[in-house]
């Protein structure tokens, strides 16, 4: 997130929640949006395929088609230029590459984009409206506005909209992806990513890297490495040999799970470390027992870049040890000693090397935590970044982003758009949530979401269990008629192993920068059965 | 600023302030039932009465705005006489069952019945409500025979989780709190973030996941962030014999910075998975398809061994390394250091896109 979440409570006039169902997926922020609304005031705009929660308290809400969120965004723009409602001043002295922009938005009018995105070109209007002229607007989002082979236009186009009404650099504005994972922010930040290395030095960068070598005593390699999904693609070419997976669950998470399956299969040599026998650990030749958030000292890091203390509670169970010291053990064995006394002790010799972090301390994220970028230990952390429309690569950067159909678009044999997600209930494999007594017993199973119109169409009742397929495979699961998405979406969620919709999702249709899969958006079928 | 004489003491406190935000801001401690700083304000326990000089009724000291001039005092004679019968008027609808509650030692109510030393009631005759404990859901245990009409949970549903999911329901002795028709709560807007639980000052709203594992003086309390999404609530690990036997909130904002308390249902509820009797308590080899327990040394040997020879056969960029968004920053940072400098690929990457 550019800004803080407790901005969202208080400073936000208005707030644009566009692929985000906050209130099932990010709770605690949902609840603090309600209340910016219920109590201030605040303007809430939502646009979702799904009518959330948040969407029923919307002063507009927008169901577009899904995947059509370039076109939607283009539109809103393009109302705001036309209306004069875009802060020329701010474009001026802070942003590049306007007239760009202004040239391709010139075509999205509403009306042109109700006939992509199915939604009246009034409420477009509206919507563009109330956040430029909110004076203090903020963007929301999340998977959906994400998991699309648009995903880096869809990010973009959020971008140019902040830039196009100066809603950044202020308390109550910006453009906030709510992350769905506790540490995600952190994984990312600490260089858990194959083209970075801390604080996103980039390993292509000959000053970058000569200074890792130095610190860590190593050569380390100057090329680029594989994303997760490029990772899989290659183990299914038979071309990687050995992968070690730490806490995560590929056969529950990735797309088309036969793919994953089959490039599993093929590797040499798998490790797995984690808490439980994941559905990915079964495929494993070694599995090594990790330790859970209880069980361990360290930090975690927010969507708001905060970075917070983890504390232990517990010992991990039997002879299961702390992942941090698993890894310094295979490392030495492998030659390359690494010994640490603490976590504490390991985070001292990260922030050296990652400037964002260089000024956090243990003690000083005793309480509050700190958020980065905290460069230096008197400094007292960055609760929004791009303060007085600085960014860092200097100018802001319009994108000039024409619209683009998702890559499996509907047809006659598969006539319906699967889209995926989350529920309020369990956290993303439920490896976690699946073995809580309470979350389980409230939430046993999936369900699939279907309109009433389809289900008539069909003769589908509540409740009843329908075939659902695509072209990777068909799975049985028991339908649930709602009338909160249009008649041609069908949803799942992919917590549950025994129904898992990644079965059915699509592992060929990827964004083409981030590699990030098209979940919200696939071909499939509905059968009574 | 406001002037005004508390116990005998002058003190000034700022203007708008409450008679209890001046005790309080002035180390005067006042006895409260209904009173949340974070919560609308109800007025109704009457737990903080105060008298005031030259007023014919005490006031309440939550609601009541201090005034300059004004004398104040909070432990009169006829003071303690009245909060005395308050609890006697509480303890007429609370049906006392300390000995099995899951609040015992955690109770305001039990708190200042000690305090003021109420045992019993006078008006316990005939007319108390029996209500019957049989929501089924599997997060909130509601024993309303325990309830004392605070409407703390009301106000937490309707101002922190802005859920609305329940209300009172008649008046006066029959006043009841109750979901829409009073029903059961998962149909209602419930979203079983249990924020009742937490501002509950009673045994009458608790988790049905922690229940009968231990009572507050025997838990430590653990501050921690919590394993679900990206929001990074502060919780509460209850530790009972070094097992996790509950989640509780920290209201700070100087130690809950997020959420100052607030949780949802995983991060509340959603603990239990750490004390799962499949959790995995040793390194396993799998033979001819079949996993066997291994010791750590024979485990580790024989990833070292077998990464270092597909290393030297294939390179490193035939290896790759998924670290995860669930384990911390010190872990990641180990993790990627581990493909790139011990493995010597760049090919690290975790679930971020999925």
């Amino acid at each position: 997130m550019t800004n803080s979440i407790n901005e969202l409570e208080k400073d936000a006039k208005a707030i644009f929640v566009i692929g985000s169902n906050t209130t099932e997926n990010h709770p605690v922020i949902g609840m603090k949006i309600k209340k910016n609304v219920l109590e201030n005031g605040a303007k809430l705009v939502v646009a979702d395929p799904r009518r959330t929660d948040l969407a029923d308290l919307a002063d507009v809400y927008m169901q577009h088609r899904p995947g059509t969120d370039v076109a939607l965004l283009n539109g809103m723009m393009n109302v705001i230029i036309s209306e004069g409602l875009a802060d020329q001043d701010f474009i001026a002295a802070n942003t590049e590459g306007y007239e760009a922009m202004a040239e391709v938005v010139a075509k999205y009018t509403p009306e042109y984009v109700e006939t992509i995105t199915g939604v009246p070109a009034a409420d477009i209007r509206r919507a563009a409206r109330l956040y430029a002229e909110a004076g203090a607007a903020v963007i929301c989002y999340a998977m959906g506005l994400t998991q699309h082979s648009t995903g880096t236009d869809n990010v973009k186009s959020v971008c140019n909209l902040a830039m196009l009404t100066g809603n950044i650099g202020r308390p109550g504005t910006g453009v906030d992806p709510l992350r769905g994972q506790n540490n995600v922010q952190g994984a990312c930040d600490m260089g858990g990513l194959p083209n970075v290395l801390t604080a996103y030095q980039q390993v292509a960068n000959d000053a970058a890297r000569a200074k890792f070598e130095e610190a860590w005593n190593v050569s380390l390699p100057a090329k680029p490495g594989l994303t997760l999904t490029e990772t899989i693609n290659k183990a299914h070419h038979g071309e990687m040999k050995a992968l070690v997976i730490i806490g995560e669950n590929p056969m529950m998470s990735d797309p088309d799970l036969h793919h994953v399956e089959e490039a599993l299969e093929k590797l040499d040599f798998l490790v797995v470390q984690d808490i439980f026998m994941s559905e990915t650990a079964k495929y494993a030749d070694v599995v090594l027992p990790g330790a859970c958030f209880a069980e361990k000292d360290g930090t975690f890091s927010n969507t708001e870049r905060r970075v917070q203390r983890v504390r232990k509670a517990v010992d991990p169970p039997g002879q299961a040890r702390v992942d941090w010291q698993i890894i310094c053990d295979l490392a030495t064995r492998m030659g390359y000693p690494m010994s640490y006394s603490s976590a504490e002790d390991i985070f001292e010799e990260m922030r050296k090397l990652t400037p964002s972090y260089a000024g956090m301390t243990y003690a000083r994220l005793e309480g509050k935590g700190l958020q980065w970028p905290c460069p230096a230990e008197d400094h007292p952390g960055t609760p929004f970044l791009h303060k007085d429309g600085k960014f860092s690569r200097g100018k802001g950067a319009f994108s000039a982003i024409e619209f683009i159909e998702p890559r499996e678009l509907p047809d006659g044999e598969y006539p319906l758009i699967l889209t995926t997600g989350r529920s309020l209930f369990h956290y993303h494999t439920g490896t976690m949530t699946r073995r809580c007594v309470a979350l389980d017993e409230h939430v046993p199973a999936a369900e699939v979401e279907i309109n009433p119109a389809l289900a008539g169409q069909l003769g589908i009742e509540d409740g009843e269990m329908v075939r659902l397929s695509t072209r990777r495979g068909s799975l049985e699961v028991k339908a649930k008629v709602t009338d909160i998405l249009a008649e041609d979406v069908v949803f799942m969620t992919f917590h549950f192993a025994e129904t898992a919709v990644n079965w059915l999702t699509n592992a060929d249709s990827l964004d083409p920068v981030a590699k990030i899969p098209e979940y919200k958006v696939c071909a499939a079928r509905l059968d009574k059965i | 600023m406001v002037t005004l004489t508390i116990n005998g003491k002058q003190v000034q406190v700022p203007d708008g302030s409450t008679i209890l935000q001046a005790c309080r801001l002035h180390g005067i401690e006042l006895p409260t039932l209904c009173y949340d700083p974070d919560l609308r304000l109800a007025g109704s326990c009457r737990m903080c009465i105060v008298e005031v000089k030259g007023r014919p009724l005490f006031l309440a000291a939550c609601v009541a705005p201090a005034e300059n001039g004004m004398v104040v005092e909070t432990e009169s004679p006829d003071i303690v006489q009245a909060r005395k019968v308050i609890l006697e008027l509480l303890l007429a609808r609370h049906g006392g069952k300390c000995l099995t509650c899951e609040k015992n030692g955690n109770c305001k109510l039990q708190d200042y019945c000690y305090q003021y030393g109420v045992s019993d009631t006078r008006y316990a005759d005939g007319g108390r409500h029996h209500y019957p404990i049989d929501d089924p859901n599997p997060f909130i245990e509601r024993d309303y025979n325990k309830c004392i009409m605070c409407t703390r949970c009301v106000r937490a549903c309707e101002g922190i989780t802005m859920a609305r999911a329940i209300n009172v329901k008649n008046r006066g002795h029959n006043a009841k709190i109750a979901t829409a028709f009073d029903g059961n709560l998962a149909d209602s807007p419930c979203v079983f973030c249990g924020q009742c639980i937490m501002v509950c000052p009673v045994g009458a709203l608790t988790s049905k996941v922690s229940a009968g594992l231990g009572r507050a003086y025997e838990v430590e309390k653990v501050l921690t962030t919590c394993t679900y999404c990206g929001t990074g609530c502060t919780l509460e690990l209850n530790v009972k014999d070094n097992r996790v036997v509950g989640v509780t909130s920290n209201r700070s904002a100087d130690w809950s910075p997020v959420n100052r308390g607030a949780l949802c249902v995983k991060g509340r509820f959603g603990w239990d998975f750490i004390n799962s009797p499949e959790r995995l308590p040793t390194p396993l080899i799998k033979e001819n398809g079949e996993f066997r327990e291994a010791s750590w040394d024979e485990a580790l040997d024989l990833v070292a061994s077998r990464l270092q020879k597909i290393k030297e056969e294939s390179g490193p960029d035939s290896m790759a390394v998924f670290t995860s968004a669930r384990i911390t920053n010190e872990e990641n940072y180990l993790a990627q250091k581990f493909a790139r400098a011990v493995l010597g690929t760049n090919n690290v990457d975790h679930c971020a896109r999925l």
